[in-house]
This record gives C-alpha cells, structure tokens and sequence, in this order.
C-alpha cells in the first residue's frame, strides 16, 4: 500500500533508497555503541558484586581494618570515618553553597563579581580533585604539621560547594514575576527563589555527596587513614576509598577482600543516592 | 480619582521616552498617552519594542544593568522615570502579567496572598476575602474554590495565567500590563482571559502587548502600532483597524507585512 503511494508520487525512489541504508548503517553503530558502553558496565557491575558480596559480612561493620598479617579484621573504622567526614562536609558546604546561590541568582545579573563567582564556580566544578586535595595539603596539612579529618573535610568541600552553587540558580521569569508584584529583593529570595530552588539544592546536595563519599584523591593527602577505630576529627581518619585504594594493592588476602566489600558499599549508597536524587529532580518539574 | 468628570484622564503620559539596551536603541522618541479604565493594545511584529515599552512603565528594565530609559513617563503627576522613585511603591501600583503563566511554588492561596502581605496587614479573614475576591475578578474561584491549599503548579496552563491576574488583581493596582498573557494559551482559555481584560477596565487601566490582531481588535479601545522601536501610528482600534493613516500600518493589519 505505501510502496504503492510511493511509485505513483514523482518523488526519487533512489535518494530514498540511500537514506534508508544510511538509516540502517547509522542504527547499527549506535546499538553497537549502546551495546558496548552497557557491557561494560554490567562487567563492572558484575565483577563488583560477585567479589563485594562474598566479602561482605558482619565482621565487616564491626571490627576496624586488621593490622598486616593479622586475620579478620572490618571496615568498621573506615565507615565511620567516611561518615563522619562526609557529614561535617554537607554542614559546611550546604549554607555556603545555597547563600551563593542565592548571590547569583539575586545578583548575578549585575556585577562583575558575581560573574566572577560564576566562572569560578564553573572551573571548581571540573577541577582535577587531586589539585585540590594538594592544595588543601598545603595550607591546611603542612602549616599545622599533621594529617585530620578536618582537612579531610574541607577538601571534600571544595568539591561539594560548586555543586550546590550551581543547582541554587532559578527561571529570572519566577523572579520577575515577584519583583512586578512590588516585592523587596531580600523577600524575593527567601519566598520565591529559595523555595522554587529547593528541591534542585536537595538534588544537588545528594548528587555532591554521591559524588565526594567515592573521592580518593582529595582524602589521600589530608585525612590519610588511620588504623584505629577514632572519632577524632583533628587527628588522621580512616575512610572508604583511601582504604580500598592501599588494601587492594596489598598481598593480603583479608585486607583484598574487605577492599571488595567496601568498594560494593560506596557503590551502593552511591547508587542509592543517584536514584533518590532522580525521585526529587522528577517532581521537581511537573508538565 | 474623582467621577464627576466625565472627559478622560490620561494614567499615563509617556514623553520623548528613549530605550537603551547598552548601545542598542529599543525605543526611538515615543510619545504616548494611556487612558484611564480604558485598554490600549501594542502592536508590532517581534522586535518592535512593544514589550520593552511595557517593561518601561514599571521599571522591570532597572533589575537589569546597561538597561536605561530617558524622557518622562508622567503617572498621576509623578515620572516613574525619576531616580527617586520608590520602585517596589511603583510596582504594587502598576501591575504586570507575563507571557508564560508565573505561578509561585506555594499554595494558590499564599499565591495570591503574596503580594498582599508586602503592603497590607490583614487579619485572617479579611485575607479569606481579598483571596475570594481576587480570584473571582480573574473568573478562577469556582474552579479552585476547593482546593485553595493545593499548589498552584498544579493548575493547568490557563487556569495558572489566571491565577497570575488574580494576584496583580489582589494587590489593587491601578494599572495592569500585560505582556502577551495568552500567547501559551489554548483558544478556550484565551477566550476566558480576554472576557477578563473586558470586565477588569472597569476599574483598572490596561496595557496589553499582543502578537494577536484580532484579540487587540476585540478587547482593546486603543491601539498603538510599533516598527523599529517606533511608535508609528496611535489612535482608537477602531480608526486603527478600518481607518489607517499610515500605509505601513495598513500593510501590517492587512497581513501584507509582519
């Protein structure tokens, strides 16, 4: 029937013949590229699981990480310490990157300076974390002479304010539409653009926390690790991926496998958070 | 506002008024009169300036740097224009309606009640009344009457540009501009917020910029044909759509151009 329509209109059945094989040629390459790039990750996935889930068992969230050459041992001091870190880091970078934010989104049109924020907001966004974790180790390792979760911290900061600043900014129409009503600029952004940009500083938070519980670098030179279960924050702390990162290296057998299994929990939470960041960007723009 | 007199009183006065987008000229000397309790529609294909002209008479433009007008804009005796004019004063009085429906991520009753608030302190009940009154002016109560805690991003299009009036509306202003508030509207719901513009210049004065010559051949009293930032021809719809002087103005009605 539309081959029919087709031969009796006067168009050229040749052209449309090459379209087609392009068509075919095109699909097959981008299914092919599909096909890889969902591989992969399933491999990864895959190994991932078979070695996390082996590895894991209570042990692992009740003993701190096993000396060398000992049996056993667990993660115990390292989630807490990841925790602990991550925790004081939403703290700091929550307030400072939402009051940017709302700088940018107030007055980002006229200055200079926030234009100046903004770029280097932007830079700080793709900025290698080993930089910063180098940085962080100058003024704030080095000066002081020992390694803390405190530094540990404000590295990670360093990489969640940026997020944050970023996902703070709202529509100028919503803005405007409050300023015609008469409304005082400091009541435009406590009524209007803060509650229109919650739920995206809610997605944001949770994007930057998915994103900094898997940092190694930033924590290599400034949290270090520690051995012992600790709570102190101006002292070397233990962590997830500096951790996985020394014991997978290592030719134990039981600290390999605690790397496993700490490397399925990161990936895990960090799954966890990146679906619930999801749920809230969903509702975040009804029709 | 006396209403014993009968001859019509101008809200505004719009003298030698020049725009500036940085260096780009918007707005090239227009001189304008807006009438009290009457509708004047601005005209123009894109660009003309009819929305800038718009954003002049409320100062919108002073949110954005390298934005500048001159001349006067003369609002009851006093210019709007003036470096010491109180801005937000100016905005509670002169209020405005957006192209895309604005509804605040709060409740349709703290929507209207926004605005309100700024000004006037109003017992509870007395806000139950200017909420009820205000939405019954933009023809929306008896659609939401029911659900005024429900959020007012969960109106339909149409029913969100209403509500956006009803908030200009609550505030009591004495002009309201519009900026194409129907152009992301379907017909049914254009048609309810044009029978709005008729019922609300009984007591307010309107400004309407449309892309849409037949809405400002039904709803307005006065229209203003635009070009270039220029004011081309000003007079009564009427004489503007049967009785055009200026043959670009004809061009344009008649779709021979735009």
């Amino acid at each position: 029937m539309s081959t029919d329509t087709a031969s009796s209109a006067s168009f050229n059945l040749k052209r449309y013949k090459a379209r087609q094989r392009a068509n075919a040629i095109g699909l097959t390459l981008s299914m092919g590229a599909m096909v890889l790039g969902l591989f992969v990750l399933l491999w990864i996935l895959s190994v991932l699981f078979r070695n996390g889930f082996a590895a894991l068992d209570w042990s692992m969230f009740t003993e701190s990480t096993p000396a060398p050459g000992s049996e056993g041992g667990g993660l115990a001091n390292a989630i807490v310490g990841s925790l602990m870190m991550v925790a004081v880091t939403v703290l700091v970078s929550t307030p400072v990157g939402i009051l940017a934010g709302i700088y940018l989104a107030e007055y980002g049109d006229r200055s200079k300076t926030a234009e100046l924020t903004r770029f280097v907001t932007d830079i700080m966004l793709s900025a290698p974390s080993i930089v910063l974790g180098l940085f962080v180790y100058a003024i704030a390792v080095a000066t002081v002479g020992k390694f803390s979760g405190w530094a540990g911290s404000l590295a990670l900061s360093l990489i969640a304010i940026p997020v944050v600043v970023r996902t703070t900014e709202v529509p100028g129409s919503l803005r405007e539409a409050a300023f015609a009503l008469g409304a005082p600029r400091w009541k435009v952004a406590l009524m209007v653009t803060l509650r229109a940009a919650r739920s995206g500083v809610l997605t944001g938070l949770l994007l930057a926390v998915a994103r900094i519980s898997g940092e190694t670098a930033p924590l290599l030179f400034t949290a270090l690790n520690n051995q012992f279960f600790s709570l102190d924050m101006g002292a070397p702390m233990a962590n997830l991926p500096v951790v996985i990162f020394q014991f997978a290296m290592s030719p134990y057998d039981n600290w390999i496998r605690l790397a496993w299994g700490g490397a399925l929990l990161i990936t895990l939470s960090v799954l966890l958070l990146n679906i619930v960041a999801r749920v809230f960007l969903r509702d975040k723009s009804p029709k | 506002m006396s209403d014993t007199a009968t001859a019509t009183r101008n809200a505004l006065e719009l003298r030698n008024l020049n725009f500036f987008y940085g260096n780009f000229q918007g707005l090239k000397n227009v001189n304008l009169d807006i009438q009290e309790r009457k509708v004047t529609a601005f005209i123009g294909p894109s660009g003309c300036g009819k929305s800038t002209l718009l954003r002049t008479l409320n100062r919108m433009y002073s949110l954005y740097p390298g934005q500048r007008a001159e001349g006067t804009i003369n609002f009851y005796g006093q210019n709007i224009l003036d470096p010491k004019q109180d801005i937000n004063l100016l905005r509670a009085r002169i209020g405005m309606v957006f192209q895309k429906p604005t509804p605040f991520p709060m409740s349709i009753y703290d929507n209207i009640a926004f605005g309100v608030k700024l000004y006037e302190n109003l017992s509870k009940s007395e806000m139950d009344d200017r909420v009820e009154w205000a939405l019954t002016k933009a023809a929306l109560w008896k659609e939401v009457k029911d659900k005024l805690k429900q959020s007012g991003l969960s109106l339909s299009g149409g029913q969100q540009q209403r509500l956006c009036i009803a908030r200009s509306v609550a505030v009591k202003p004495s002009v309201l501009l519009l900026d194409e508030p129907t152009s992301a509207l379907d017909p049914i719901s254009t048609g309810k917020v044009e029978e709005l513009v008729h019922e609300l210049k009984q007591d307010y004065t309107i400004a309407i910029v449309t892309h849409n010559m037949q809405q400002a051949a039904r709803c307005s009293d006065f229209t203003a044909y635009m070009y270039l930032g220029e004011l081309v021809e000003f007079g009564s719809t009427e004489q503007i759509f049967f009785k055009p002087t200026k043959t670009e103005t004809e061009d344009y009605i008649t779709g021979r151009f735009g």
